[in-house]
């Protein structure tokens, strides 16, 4: 699929699914380097992370081609349940947060204990290890994600574009805040890329199942509508349960 | 060897949190696969598949409370 060829009101939804659901992984790759960078100078890190983006690359290069040859409806119903398993998972977290059942993830204690251990262990090849292998294991995540909303909706470019768009915004923070992003919303952004990927995923199943929806592609907004109204329910049932 | 180990548990966490929650979806779909051509209502087919994973999802995140 070619840039012009894309209909990108259509495109808007994958792309912002990546997008944000890309920026969460980013920033924790980024708090990692940073650590390493602070405590063992940028060298290693920017080694380290740079080692790692080339692996990632050479992995999009390798899987890439291999998903468009496979047919259409498995596909759909794979990738469909890999993405409501995704979806289902972040969305649960950032419900039991809200409600104050599950503690909030927090970037400045990340950091603050990364730079602790690599303390303890420092030295120039544990030092790029450590960036290398955040890098990697971040970015393994993030190309699931943009293949898992690319590919079954044949909406790669927009997924990929949506994914590049949070790396360059985190990369661009990381250069001038040299410290790590701990104001970023991320329960809200779990909240937000787990409606977006269960109503992908569930559209998927049912599209690779051959069932109908109501509305053709109008089905995910209005299942991510559905599963917001079910998720807000849940935190002010839990809430209510916590104050009573 | 230990980073492949280590991404492969990341890919799992990626998808499994609450293992009732992943079964639970997956054992919906599969019936759901299943049962709704035998009783011919692919028809309703999209909103059920939302309305069992729902139900499953909503089962998950009260057995917390």
């Amino acid at each position: 699929m070619g840039l012009g060829t894309i209909d990108w009101a259509r495109a808007a939804a994958p792309m912002l699914a990546a997008f944000l659901a890309s920026l969460v992984e980013f920033v924790e790759a980024l708090t990692i380097v940073l650590a390493v960078g602070t405590v063992a100078g940028w060298a290693p890190a920017l080694g380290g992370a740079a080692a790692g983006l080339a692996l990632l690359a050479a992995l999009v290069v390798l899987l890439g081609p291999a998903l468009a040859s496979v047919p259409v409806a498995p596909l759909q119903l794979a990738i469909g349940l890999l993405l409501l398993l995704f979806g289902a998972r972040w969305l649960r977290k950032a419900v039991l947060r809200s409600a104050g059942r599950l503690a909030l993830h927090d970037e400045t204690a990340a950091f603050a204990a990364e730079t602790a251990a690599l303390r303890q262990a420092i030295g120039r090849a544990v030092a790029w290890t450590t960036a290398f292998k955040a890098v990697v294991i971040e970015g393994v995540e993030v190309i699931f994600i943009v293949l898992a909303i690319g590919t079954a909706g044949r909406m790669l470019v927009p997924a990929t574009a949506g994914a590049l768009l949070a790396l360059a915004l985190v990369l661009v923070a990381g250069i001038l805040l040299h410290r790590p992003l701990a104001r970023v919303p991320e329960n809200a952004l779990k909240f937000t890329v787990g409606l977006l990927a269960a109503s992908f995923g569930l559209f998927w199943i049912g599209e690779g199942l051959g069932f109908a929806w109501p509305g053709g592609d109008l089905a995910i907004p209005a299942l991510a509508l559905c599963w917001a109204v079910l998720a807000l329910a849940l935190i002010r049932t839990l809430r209510r349960g916590a104050a009573a | 060897m230990t980073l492949l180990r280590t991404i492969l548990a990341e890919l799992w966490g990626l998808f499994v949190d609450d293992g009732l929650l992943a079964l639970g979806l997956v054992l919906w779909v599969a019936l759901a696969a299943i049962l709704l051509p035998i009783l011919g209502l692919e028809w309703v087919g999209g909103p059920a598949l939302f309305l069992g994973a729902a139900l499953v999802f909503a089962a998950s995140v009260l057995r917390r409370s």
